[in-house]
């Protein structure tokens, strides 16, 4: 009896020895993963490299500048169309549940959070590129339909936690319903959204597929909206498959950047859910 | 009549195919205060919604009948302005957390963007927070956030918020249940100095505090209201031998 | 504050309010607009593929497009070899990891350490991955795949798997770790009261009960490795062809629906190539959201139970 209940225990401490070694041992792709973006990518980050454009093939130096202003162009011009939409569709799910628009919006948001990120760079191509040529704005708009989902649903979810009596409370004073959620709701959801907002856009900072056949890419500076332009992981895709070193190089420093990034995104995130205890 | 305030006739309300509030009849006078009491799910809760039209904004809530604030017919009148005119204070207390307790006081004002001087405010905020007695307790924080406040704090910021926009009616919605005794008592106490300047209905399932704070009450049971009667009236002799059931605790 | 001036506000505000709510109705709308238009972009874009090609174009062996002969089998069998083989590798690490952040260590500064470097696997651009794996892991696999007498190619589906199994875990992880949390612990207590040990409870309480929420997991997972797509681009090693063993297939270069469309997109110079490419488009949108709603309606029936 003694010795089956020992070896039982002792079943019981391997299997828990396993799980823990294979839980951890997940980590460490992800640290050398990192380790070795760090260490190929800091040695070619100054400032240099952040104001120039590249290089012509097989010569060495230039930079990125044309990447990294054309990143954030186009994701701040994502930003701008998802978010307003994202807010408020997510308060529309929030304070209509059960009707039929809201069943079928949050099917379609369950939909888009799902499609491959090349399928929606394809259709975005149909819809602008075909029609008006390459452009930053056609990559921006692919891009923001990736972001609406996450926007739209960290919006429902916070809106939903907070308690009806508070939307009762400036009913109840004569105040209109726009300002109610304006002014009390939106405000007192705002950490839960705006984590969700930050959340979303290290998501597509980092989105290659839905560019390559929109912004394109370009070697030069632009700003130029209606144009080609330059995207830091559209950069790494194409420097990394390119046969000179030296491209290479600028690969390993943009992914140093685009790293940086999302590291910095997801941890803002964290403390601002850990600030106000958000679950999302 | 003409002192009548609320005056509701042959008022009914349904919640879909849930008819909670039966052809009530009822003429609340000017500075009085009603309490309204009866067993949960009586429809009491309803009743009072109704007066400021919070009721009609649950999806499938309906009501028909006539509701009158002085002459005027509530339900033809715009319902945001009904809600200037009836103020009302919820059963838990629920400030805006994301205001400071001068901001909370001035809610009405500033979530509706009335535009009002700052010394107009200013005297607002003193006047509306003194007839609320919280006035001594907070003057000196009162750009803390109005959630740091205890609960019976809380609640009587509630109720300088409803005061502050200058209602011709408070409507209070069991405004002590969620509230320890000595808070449950600040609040009473202060009844008496608001029915001087506004009438006051009061929805409770205490009978004691009914007996205590009113001047009349309105017993409700199963949608209609049953009696309406001097509050000493109906404790000591009602009419109703529902009502007479109800005191003397036959059922809750 | 006198009265006409609040009730013209108040009218004012009324006007208002309709407005708002329409725009909130109409941004909801968007999102479903947007979806159809998804759909029917794909669908027509894909017709003259679907009415030329016909059914057979799934099983369809070859793609030539220099000859216009399209045959989807290359992708299809790229795309499921590369995804399962992921999902297989990836799965006794998600479990270990919901297992772990469940039951074994569900609080503290461990747990919370492991569960955030878990979902930043899920942060890191796939681009990444896949550039990393271009330099680091291809060197490795080319001089394993020597050891075992296969051709060396480093890049192929085994290579891709790899790195796709890691981009994977942290989906069918979190998900798992919340459903093990939200096992009650009185069925717990009532099988340890009997003398189980933890390890049997886990066995016998904890994975019964969780069973059909860890399978959306899976799901879930094996939605996101089905549509992924620059990591596998470049590891993959682009071959339309199918080798003839499974050994080649399995090391060798090959394929996937959406990486094929990511290489040849840009190049497909006649109508029915392109329409060819996005019926693949068609298809992977069409598997991925089935397969996502499916897991999105266990989760649903599982947590409100």
């Amino acid at each position: 009896m003694d010795a089956r209940i020992g070896i039982r225990n002792t079943k019981s401490i391997l299997f828990k020895s396993f799980i823990i070694f294979l839980a951890f041992v997940v980590t460490l792709p992800l640290i050398i993963v990192l380790l070795y973006i760090i260490k190929q990518g800091v040695m070619q980050v100054n400032w240099h490299f952040l104001t120039h454009v590249p290089a012509p093939e097989g010569e060495k130096g230039g930079g990125i500048a044309n990447a990294l202003v054309g990143s954030l162009l186009i994701v701040g011009m994502s930003s701008l169309v998802a978010i307003p939409v994202g807010i408020l569709a997510g308060i529309y799910l929030s304070e209509n549940p059960g009707t039929k628009l809201a069943y079928y919006s949050g099917l379609c948001v369950d939909i888009l959070q799902g499609v491959p990120s090349i399928v929606m760079g394809i259709v975005v191509y149909f819809w602008i590129v075909k029609p008006f040529g390459f452009s930053a704005i056609s990559g921006s708009i692919a891009l923001a339909i990736m972001m609406l989902p996450i926007v739209i649903r960290s919006t429902e979810q916070t809106l939903l936690l907070l308690p009806p009596s508070l939307k009762e409370a400036a009913l109840s004073l004569g105040v209109p319903y726009h300002r109610v959620i304006l002014k009390v709701i939106v405000p007192c959801g705002f950490a839960g959204i705006l984590s969700g907002i930050i959340l979303s856009i290290a998501r597509i900072i980092g989105e290659t597929a839905p560019l390559l056949f929109t912004a394109l890419g370009s070697n030069y500076l632009s700003t130029n909206v209606t144009g080609a332009m330059e995207s830091l992981p559209h950069l790494i895709f194409t420097y990394a498959t390119s046969p000179y070193d030296d491209q290479h190089d600028l690969a390993w420093g943009a992914s140093f950047i685009l790293l940086m990034f999302v590291l910095i995104l997801n941890i803002v995130t964290k403390l601002i859910t850990r600030k106000w205890k958000i679950q999302l | 009549m003409e002192n009548t305030v609320v005056s509701a006739t042959n008022f009914n309300a349904w919640f879909g195919d849930n008819h909670v509030v039966k052809d009530v009849t009822i003429n609340i006078e000017k500075n009085q205060c009603v309490a309204v009491m009866g067993p949960s799910g009586c429809g009491k809760t309803t009743f009072l919604r109704c007066i400021n039209r919070m009721h009609e904004l649950i999806p499938g809530a309906t009501a028909k009948g006539s509701m009158k604030l002085y002459s005027d017919e509530i339900y033809t009148m715009n319902p945001i302005y009904v809600r200037y005119k009836i103020g009302m204070v919820f059963q838990r207390p629920n400030p805006f957390p994301n205001l400071s307790i001068y901001d909370n006081v001035i809610a009405g004002y500033k979530l509706n963007g009335l535009k009002v001087p700052k010394a107009d405010l200013d005297n607002i905020v003193q006047k509306s927070l003194t007839s609320a007695a919280l006035w001594n307790e907070v003057k000196d924080s009162l750009h803390k956030k109005g959630t740091f406040l205890s609960g019976g704090q809380q609640q009587r910021l509630c109720i300088a918020r409803a005061i502050a926009m200058e209602p011709e009616v408070i409507l209070f919605d069991e405004p002590t249940s969620a509230l320890d005794p000595i808070s449950t008592s600040s609040v009473e106490q202060l009844f008496h100095e608001l029915k001087e300047k506004y009438t006051l209905i009061i929805v409770t399932h205490n009978m004691q505090q009914a007996a205590r704070v009113s001047d009349k009450t309105a017993f409700f049971y199963v949608g209609e209201l049953v009696e309406f009667d001097d509050t000493k009236q109906m404790f000591t002799a009602p009419s109703d031998v529902r009502t007479q059931n109800y005191i003397t605790g036959r059922f809750s | 504050m006198d009265k006409n001036k609040r009730l013209d506000l108040s009218y004012s505000q009324m006007k208002w309010e309709t407005i708002f709510k329409r725009i909130l109705s109409v941004m909801s709308a968007i999102i479903v607009i947007v979806v159809a238009g998804v759909l029917i972009t794909l669908v027509v874009e894909s017709w003259p593929s679907i009415k030329s090609l016909g059914i057979g174009y799934l099983w369809g062996k070859v793609w030539d497009p220099v000859n216009n002969i399209y045959g989807a089998y290359p992708f299809l069998i790229g795309t499921l070899l590369t995804s399962f083989t992921a999902l297989i590798i990836s799965i006794p690490f998600s479990y270990a990891i919901a297992i772990y952040l469940g039951e074994y260590n569900p609080k503290g500064w461990l747990s919370d350490l492991l569960k955030n470097t878990i979902e930043l696997i899920a942060a890191v651009p796939s681009i990444i991955y896949g550039f990393w794996a271009l330099f680091v892991l291809v060197p490795v696999v080319r001089s394993l795949e020597t050891k075992i007498h296969v051709a060396p190619y480093g890049v192929g589906v085994f290579t891709a798997s790899l790195v796709l199994a890691v981009m994977i875990i942290p989906y069918a992880a979190a998900l798992g770790t919340s459903l093990i949390r939200m096992v009650p612990s009185p069925l717990k207590e009532g099988a340890y009261a009997l003398g189980a040990t933890r390890f049997e409870v886990i066995r016998s309480v904890i994975l019964p009960y969780t069973r059909s929420g860890l399978f959306a997991g899976i799901l879930l997972s094996l939605g996101r490795a089905l549509g992924e797509t620059m990591a596998v681009t470049v590891l993959i090693g682009n071959t339309s062809a199918i080798a003839n063993t499974f050994k080649d297939i399995f090391f060798g270069p090959g394929n996937t629906m959406a990486s094929v469309i990511a290489n040849e997109f840009a190049e497909a110079d006649h109508a029915l190539y392109l329409s060819a490419l996005i019926e693949l488009g068609l298809v992977l949108f069409f598997v991925t959201v089935i397969i996502n709603l499916i897991g999105k309606r266990i989760i649903t029936r599982y947590t409100n139970n």
